[in-house]
């Protein structure tokens, strides 16, 4: 564990404040800040002509068009969500990998949630429920240590 | 000749199966020995039947017998031997005879040592077997006949996807299938059970080690799988959310769940039905899993095989064994006897948190999924569920999983004492804190997502420290005490030690990598050098050559760094003009603790090359930590006490049937 501690603060020393760069060396902006939020956003929209790729891993023709249309809106000052708004106009939802809440997606972002908690209430319900209905009955202090000493304490 | 042969047996194969679905089971409602006993053979004869099947099929691959229209469209002359044989499983028919063999084997390893499982289980199961077996068959042999004929035969073949000719996509498969394949035995165990209407300490003891083998085999092809990824697709990401990869990811899940609820009907007689639901479910999502690769419903780079009819096809037989399963467990289920009460803190209790979270974890992805799928269907929206989703929705369910995992093992049975537990895990959890204040000490801006990332890693593995220094008495006993101590640990323990251990290997591997990858794409000049994470690459030039049945372009880059020696990377990218394809062939150097990783892109028509580096620290440990997981699993799976006959080692099973109702 030390071992991985030193070693971890050598990577993370050696690491420290890397750049982001561009997908293509002659897509990148000047300006680091605005790349940097040009490549959040292209991991956020699909490469329409892809099986399942993000603009940003695809090398498709259409993805570099929408990467560089993307650079331009972000030169002209538009904000994350205007483009955001601008691309989902132009070729709907499907764009979009993070699918945001609306009508067709609440059962999407709800469900998990809902399931898990409820489930996890059901089954607290339940078990006390049962603990009413047959409680384990506790060992008293003789009858552990007794059990202790048949164990021979092996655990 | 040998095609014909082959094709034959196949046929034949189908009709044994049909005779080894509905003979045992007419004997086991009967009790008549000599029908049940005709189910043990008909699967030995149904595995050697579809293994010949399957012999044939390889030989016309190796030989490049372009009459069979398979071969033809999979194969070419000029492939390397190795992909000649693995190329067998490249497309869909071949998979699919892959599936079937596989589903055989494990009827065949059932009726080959399952002498000691009662004769009406071993007759039932094996007829449920029989069953799945025939489903699969008349599938192939209707919708994808693998022995199809080309005439007049080609002359040569139209080559693999070279996508699919390299060695890590090669052995993918064959352990992918094992394990999807795998919880056919349990599906058909648990189908028998309900049957009989017993679940019982002695079914678990059996049905256990089949579920960890298939787990072992899900688990190694699925790393296989995600390492092909990460050095085939060129920009160093691991795993994408994609349809195919949660097709394998949710039996998986469920598997897992699985894993852990049937030591706890072994142990403790408990939680009997829902294990019975959760066999009949993994084995359902290993079907879906098919499913989804198969009939191409879902767009994915998986999706081999566009065909509507075969979908159909595989959407009835999903219905009918899914459907079956569930509609035998409403009508059954109730006649199972009752578990053994426990408390909620107890590790009963724990397991069913673990179970908990592992389902909603596995509906999370069958939603992120399938959603799309649904929402088109209903609202006529085309949209899309990407990894943005699914790292929102998943992670959240699964962490306090990792927080339990810990706990769950030092909980004793039936009512457990959390303030014990705390104090036994007092070390592990100072650890957990320590090491990410360590780590932001190191790097001021580290992410707060990392961080908790490495306090839950450094929680996993410390814990599995600690329990095991606890259970040997480090610190407390002498020395050659702790030893002994050790080595006389049960083999389960020390499996579930590897498991969880890699648990939190594979979590720091995540994070690590993700949290700190450093990433440079620059067009590279003959000469030129690229910083990256503290190296110097020197890009010497490329050079162009014919290889086999591909045109190579090579890079050759010098890798310096102070102190070090140098190394030199070779980042390739490959044009299969049969195929008419391109690959990338990435060149990773890796110490264990990181990797260097180059993919050569595209020229820019004036001699220069993009290049793109990739540092990704820790990222071997996720392959690590997965093959720690597997290992533990298969240490499990040679425990003695798996391996005794349940008759000897068990105490008498105690019966608490209700009657069941026999005509």
């Amino acid at each position: 564990m030390i071992c991985r501690l030193i070693f971890a603060a050598v990577l993370l020393a050696m690491l420290g404040g890397s750049p982001v760069h561009a997908v293509e060396p002659s897509e990148r902006l000047a300006d680091p800040a605005l790349e940097a939020r040009a490549r959040s956003l292209s991991k956020e929209l699909r490469c329409l002509v892809c099986q399942n790729q993000s603009i940003d891993e695809s090398n498709a023709d259409l993805a570099h068009d929408l990467r560089v249309l993307l650079r331009q809106h972000l030169a002209a000052g538009d904000s994350d969500p205007q483009i955001l708004d601008f691309v989902t106009a132009r070729y709907g939802m499907f764009v979009l990998l993070d699918p945001p809440f609306a009508a067709v997606t609440w059962l999407l972002w709800l469900a998990p949630p809902v399931l898990v908690l409820g489930g996890g209430g059901a089954l607290l319900l339940r078990a006390r429920r049962r603990r009413a209905d047959q409680a384990v009955p506790e060992l008293t202090r003789e009858e552990s240590a007794r059990a202790a000493l048949l164990l021979g304490d092996r655990r | 000749m040998l095609v014909e042969i082959g094709h034959f047996a196949l046929v034949l194969a189908l009709l044994v199966a049909a005779v080894q679905g509905v003979v045992p089971l007419i004997g086991a409602s009967r009790r008549s020995r000599p029908l049940m006993d005709l189910a043990p053979s008909a699967a030995l004869l149904q595995l050697g039947l579809v293994a010949l099947a399957f012999a044939t099929f390889m030989h016309a691959h190796i030989v490049s017998d372009f009459s069979v229209r398979n071969v033809f469209e999979n194969s070419h002359t000029a492939k390397p031997m190795l992909y000649k044989v693995t190329g067998v499983w490249g497309s869909h028919e071949g998979s699919m005879m892959l599936w079937v063999l596989m589903l055989t084997l494990f009827g065949g390893l059932v009726a080959a040592f399952g002498r000691a499982l009662p004769t009406a289980l071993r007759a039932r199961t094996l007829a449920i077997q029989g069953l799945l077996g025939f489903g699969t068959l008349l599938f192939i042999i209707a919708t994808s006949n693998p022995f199809d004929r080309l005439l007049p035969a080609a002359v040569d073949g139209r080559d693999l996807n070279p996508l699919l000719q390299d060695p890590g996509l090669a052995f993918h498969p064959p352990f992918l299938y094992f394990g999807y394949v795998g919880f056919s035995i349990t599906y058909s165990f648990a189908i028998a059970a309900l049957i009989e209407g017993r679940v019982g300490a002695q079914w678990a003891r059996w049905v256990r080690p089949w579920a960890l083998a298939a787990w072992c085999g899900l688990t190694v092809g699925i790393a296989l799988g995600s390492w092909w990824a990460y050095y085939v697709l060129g920009w160093g990401g691991w795993w994408y959310w994609d349809p195919v990869e949660n097709a394998s990811f949710m039996p998986w899940l469920l598997g897992t769940a699985l894993l852990h609820t049937a030591a706890v009907v072994e142990k403790r007689e408990t939680l009997q039905r829902w294990t019975v639901l959760l066999a009949i479910l993994t084995f359902g999502m290993s079907l879906i899993g098919t499913f989804l690769v198969r009939s191409g419903v879902l767009t994915s780079v998986h999706s081999f095989a566009v065909d509507p009819t075969r979908g159909v096809f595989i959407l009835v037989l999903i219905a009918l064994v899914i459907g079956g399963g569930l509609l035998l467990y409403a009508l059954r289920a109730p006649r199972l006897q009752v578990g053994n009460p426990f408390a909620p803190v107890s590790r009963e209790g724990a397991l069913v948190l673990n179970n908990l979270l592992l389902v909603g974890g596995m509906a999370t992805v069958f939603l992120g999924t399938f959603y799309p799928l649904f929402a088109e269907v209903w609202s006529g929206v085309k949209l899309s569920v990407g990894p943005q989703y699914f790292n929102a929705t998943f992670v959240p369910i699964l962490a306090p999983g990792i927080v339990a995992m810990v706990i769950g093992p030092v909980l004793a049975w039936r009512r457990g004492n959390l303030a014990a537990a705390a104090r036994r895990l007092a070390p592990a959890f100072a650890g957990a804190l320590a090491a990410p204040v360590i780590v932001f000490l190191c790097n001021r801006e580290a992410p707060p997502a990392a961080l908790g990332g490495i306090a839950l890693a450094a929680w996993a593995m410390l814990g599995v420290l600690t329990d095991l220094a606890d259970r040997s008495g480090l610190g407390k006993q002498t020395l050659g005490t702790t030893r002994r101590r050790l080595r006389n640990l049960p083999r389960g323990t020390w499996g579930y030690a590897l498991a969880h251990f890699g648990v939190g290997v594979l979590i720091a591997g995540i994070v690590v990598s993700t949290a700190w990858r450093s990433e440079r794409i620059e067009t590279m000049h003959a000469g030129e050098v690229l910083e990256i994470a503290g190296r110097a690459l020197r890009f010497v030039g490329v050079t162009e050559g014919e290889v086999a049945n591909y045109h190579v372009q090579r890079a050759q880059i010098v890798v310096e760094r102070p102190g070090g020696a140098a190394v030199t990377l070779y980042p390739e990218r490959r044009h299969y003009p049969v195929a008419r394809s391109q690959t990338t062939n990435t060149a990773i150097a890796t110490n264990g603790f990181g990797d260097l990783y180059l993919a050569l892109g595209d020229p820019d028509g004036q001699g220069g090359w993009v290049l793109r580096a990739y540092y990704n620290p820790l990222v071997p440990w996720i392959w690590f930590g997965a093959i720690l997981a597997a290992l533990g699993g298969l240490v499990a799976l040679i425990d003695r006490r798996l391996r005794t006959r349940p008759a000897i080692v068990a105490s008498p099973a105690p019966v608490r049937v209700r009657p069941a109702d026999r005509r």
